[in-house]
């Protein structure tokens, strides 16, 4: 890994308020609870976990849309919260994971991928025409598509479109929010292509949020296995596939579906419990569905502790 | 094995689009095909058609579409429905919405009972209780009294299976059963589903996109691709040797740890699926195949390569990349 | 039922067109000066009854003046008074709602207690107070009911300014860099005009009849300018000998009001089924 981070992320938390009932006062419920990571110029740092983990958030907080309750993310050397939101826009930019919602209906292709160069401000027209087109040609989509609606393009397509325009201020970060997930397979292909030659070309870093670990093992340089607002594990990609350490990576590398006949359904040892970000369980949170959990793990939080190619947090390490 | 079900040549067309153009099919009692193919290609319409649930601007036709011998074209909704939720049975992606909001799981699963078998409401509870547990649900009796919104996905989804399970169904279609939930959920799931169809003799129809799914769970494979069946084989061997441009376009787009190495370019398929209108001839795959020729516009022969698989392809079995495009 | 509607679309938009059209060209297209009275051709028939004279399709009114020209000038009183209340109530509609729905918190419980607020007042009583403190003109009357007629705007702007603020276009824009007005105006507000377009046609409809009542009820435009409401008023004194003074400008408002309904649920439909993006 290079030497300064290029994103570094310190105990961040981040709680929404929410209201269960007409008259139950409003609770704080912790979507993302003491998060620190760093990540290296030129990396991609995977982040996985199940739907409601706090991986969205993160990517939120990160990006800037959403400032954090406690603790705070530094891009390149800057506090995220303070920068100006033109200097943010060009070193960080979003990548979603709907490529329906994530472009305005109403607006051309040409104009969705010219709105952050028309947001700086300070861009002659010409020039980012220009840098629209540049940009269309390099994720590999017609200039004459630039005159078209969102509606008229493919889903493929359409993630190409916002890719382009999350890549036209040339920003040295880009936070893919499940980028493929809502893609055919062969197009989900074509798009993680894409994004490999471009983070090769650019000298890109990536955040690649997914929920699909044979997707992250593909594209990460490290990944960060996300529970419950936590970061449970986080280890050099090849370490942690080979090897998990964390009881819940072992039980998601366990349920991932390889295309390789006879192997059957795995059994996860994971039981009907489902983690739930309002009602936090004490001690090590994962205990519920772990299947080697001991009488510590209801009571004690565990610490992070050192493993080959990074670290995890579990008493029976 | 008996055979179950039965689709040759189906046809469904929507106005002048074609959903399904020709779709053969077969399925034997216990034995699980696996519909697999990407959106579009017309693997959730052709179920649909078996079901006879399909919109009112659609027409559907076949050479034959019959369920345990019977024949399901003369069928009227009547006679649909009463095998629709009895003998076969169906469950989708999103539970939330094939689920009433407004009524108790168990409520909605004694209906099913009542609707098709009668009997005494307490009956019906009484079976549903049963299935909730036989589906590891936790504390069945406590469920039955809840409403749908109170589930977690992967709960709701164990309740659909639950219920269509209510009438000893000989057939199960499963449309992108796991597709909505997280891959530890989706593992249990499917577990579950062919625990089930191992113990009471269930003829399974998964639909899914995912070829991980469908590599574990399927005894035969059809793929599709616009609206035809361009190859099916028995699991292990499509794909071990995958035969149709297609499908080995299709396996070379998934990452496989330890079998793909990382960071290298996937495979992938230039271009998109082609919308068809009835017309259409030759080859629905040409334009994105790299060993198309001239020869694919015309009519393709179905070819054999090997016991219980076939494909629509001009190319021999085992041909290898260029040798097909050369004149 | 498909082509039911498209027919309730297309006759609607005829009406309107129809309507927006007499009302832009009256000066060119009555036969007469819809103010030049004639005392000695008062309550003539119009064309199909028994006495109709030359040149007076529709007949005249109680003081002579030609009928048809005073049915073309009111067309362009009531689109008048309907576009204009539109535009007044819309901009502080969709201002109000716009606001709510996009900062939501204490913004948003003000606006949810204007919204509140006004659908409690009675909407007659009110323009009738008005008019009758601060004298009747057509200013006051669009400036009344536009100060009135807004709710709607603000709960439909409200709710789909929610809907919107969520989407991630929205979040990508904010990623960009983009101003908060910017966001609100470039890629918020076109996204909400759809609805909003159909509570303006509904809005137009109910400012042209509020207009009539108070114009019957002599609070509206005044005297001599022709709306149809006050031609009503002014033709009930002679209802029963000369029924269609008040039958002519009642079916006019009648039929014009039909269309622009025609025209809204019309609007709804391609919206609802997804023909208009």
């Amino acid at each position: 890994m290079s030497a300064a981070p290029i994103i570094d992320v310190r105990g961040v938390r981040r709680s929404f308020r929410v209201r269960q009932g007409l008259f139950a006062a409003p609770r704080h419920v912790a979507a993302i609870d003491g998060v620190s990571f760093s990540v290296g110029a030129g990396e991609v740092l995977g982040i996985v976990g199940e739907s409601g983990c706090g991986k969205s958030t993160l990517a939120r907080v990160i990006l800037g849309l959403l400032p954090p309750s406690a603790g705070e993310v530094l891009v390149d050397g800057q506090r995220v919260a303070d920068m100006d939101r033109r200097a943010r826009a060009r070193l960080i930019q979003p990548v979603f994971q709907d490529p329906f919602s994530s472009l305005n209906p109403r607006r051309r292709v040409r104009d969705v991928v010219s709105m952050p160069l028309d947001a700086q401000g300070d861009v002659p027209a010409a020039e980012a025409r220009r840098r629209v087109d540049e940009m269309l040609a390099r994720v590999g989509l017609d200039p004459s598509m630039g005159e078209r609606y969102p509606a008229e393009l493919s889903g493929g397509q359409r993630q190409r479109v916002a890719i382009a325009r999350a890549l036209v201020l040339r920003p040295r970060i880009v936070v893919c929010d499940e980028p493929t997930s809502a893609l055919d397979v062969s197009v989900q292909a074509q798009i993680l292509n894409l994004l490999a030659e471009l983070r090769d070309a650019l000298g890109l870093t990536y955040l690649f949020i997914s929920h699909n670990l044979a997707v992250v093992e593909h594209v990460a340089t490290e990944v960060a296995v996300m529970y419950l607002g936590r970061i449970v594990e986080r280890r050099e990609t090849s370490a942690l596939f080979g090897a998990p350490a964390h009881p819940y990576t072992k039980a998601l590398l366990a349920s991932v579906l390889t295309p390789e006949p006879g192997l059957g359904i795995p059994d996860t040892g994971l039981g009907d419990a489902m983690p739930d970000p309002s009602n936090v369980p004490p001690g090590c949170s994962f205990h519920p569905r772990c299947p080697v959990a001991t009488a510590r793990c209801r009571v004690d939080i565990p610490a992070t502790a050192r493993v080959a190619g990074g670290q995890s947090d579990c008493h029976l390490l | 094995m008996s055979r179950l079900l039965e689709v040759e040549a189906l046809e469904v067309s929507f106005g002048a689009a074609s959903a399904v153009r020709g779709a053969s099919l077969a399925l034997d009692r216990g034995e699980t095909l696996c519909l697999v193919g990407e959106s579009g290609c017309g693997k959730s319409v052709t179920a649909l058609a078996v079901m006879g649930l399909l919109a009112r601007n659609a027409s559907r036709g076949a050479a034959r579409l019959s369920f345990d011998g019977q024949d399901l074209r003369g069928l009227d909704e009547r006679g649909m429905s009463r095998l629709r939720g009895n003998r076969m049975a169906m469950i989708f992606q999103e539970p939330m919405t094939s689920l009433n909001p407004a009524y108790t799981v168990g409520s909605q699963m004694a209906e099913v009972m009542l609707r098709h078998r009668g009997g005494t409401r307490a009956a019906a509870m009484a079976r549903a209780e049963d299935l909730l547990g036989r589906v590891r649900i936790t504390s069945p009796a406590m469920r039955l009294g809840q409403y749908p919104h109170q589930l977690s996905g992967g709960l709701r989804q164990r309740v659909m299976i639950a219920m269509a399970l209510m009438c000893d169904p000989e057939l199960l279609i499963a449309d992108e059963p796991t597709t909505a939930l997280d891959v530890t959920v989706q593992a249990q799931i499917l577990r579950l589903l062919l625990d089930l169809q191992k113990d009471l003799g269930l003829a399974m129809l998964l639909i899914t996109h995912d070829l991980g799914v469908v590599a574990r769970v399927a005894h035969r494979v059809a793929v599709m691709y616009a609206g035809e069946v361009v190859e099916t084989a028995a699991a292990a061997d499509l794909f071990a040797r995958p035969t149709h441009p297609y499908t080995r376009g299709l396996l070379a787009c998934v990452p496989v740890p330890g079998k793909v190495a990382r960071g290298a370019a996937l495979g992938s398929i230039a271009g998109v699926v082609p919308r068809l209108g009835p017309g259409f001839s030759g080859c629905g795959f040409r334009d994105r195949c790299g060993e198309a020729t001239a020869a694919c516009g015309g009519t393709i022969a179905r070819a054999s390569a090997g016991e219980g698989h076939d494909y629509l392809c001009r190319l021999p079995p085992g041909w290898r990349a260029g040798a097909g495009a050369a004149p | 039922m498909k082509a039911l509607r498209d027919i309730g679309l297309a006759s609607g938009a005829a009406i309107v067109g129809a309507a927006v059209l007499v009302a832009v060209f009256a000066p060119l297209l009555v036969p007469h000066d819809p103010f030049a009275q004639d005392l000695s051709r008062r309550l003539l028939p119009p064309f199909w009854m028994e006495g109709a004279r030359e040149g007076h399709l529709l007949g005249t009114d109680q003081l002579g003046r030609d009928y048809l020209s005073r049915l073309l000038y009111g067309a362009r009183i009531s689109m008048l008074i309907g576009i204009a209340t539109t535009v007044a109530s819309g901009l502080i509609g969709i201002a109000l709602g716009v606001a709510g729905g996009f900062f939501g918190g204490r913004i948003d419980d003000a606006v949810l207690f204007a919204i509140t607020a006004r659908l409690s007042i009675p909407l007659i009583l009110v323009a009738l107070a008005v008019v009758s403190v601060v004298g009747s003109s057509l200013t006051v009357v669009v400036m009344t009911l536009g100060l009135l007629l807004w709710d709607r705007f603000a709960v439909v702007a409200r709710v789909s300014t929610m809907q919107v603020r969520n989407l991630d276009f929205v979040a990508a824009a904010w990623a960009a860099g983009c101003s908060r007005s910017r966001i609100v105006l470039r890629e918020i507000l076109p996204n909400i005009l759809s609805p909003l377009a159909v509570v303006a046609t509904l809005e137009v409809a109910l400012a042209i009849l509020l207009e009539a009542a108070l114009s019957f009820l002599g609070l509206g435009v005044p005297p001599p300018l022709p709306s149809w409401g006050l031609m009503i008023a002014e033709g009930k004194d002679y209802m029963f000998f000369s029924p269609w003074v008040i039958m002519i400008p009642g079916v006019a408002l009648f039929v014009l009001v039909f269309g622009i309904n025609l025209l809204g649920d019309g609007l709804r439909n391609l919206l609802r089924t997804g023909r208009v993006a």
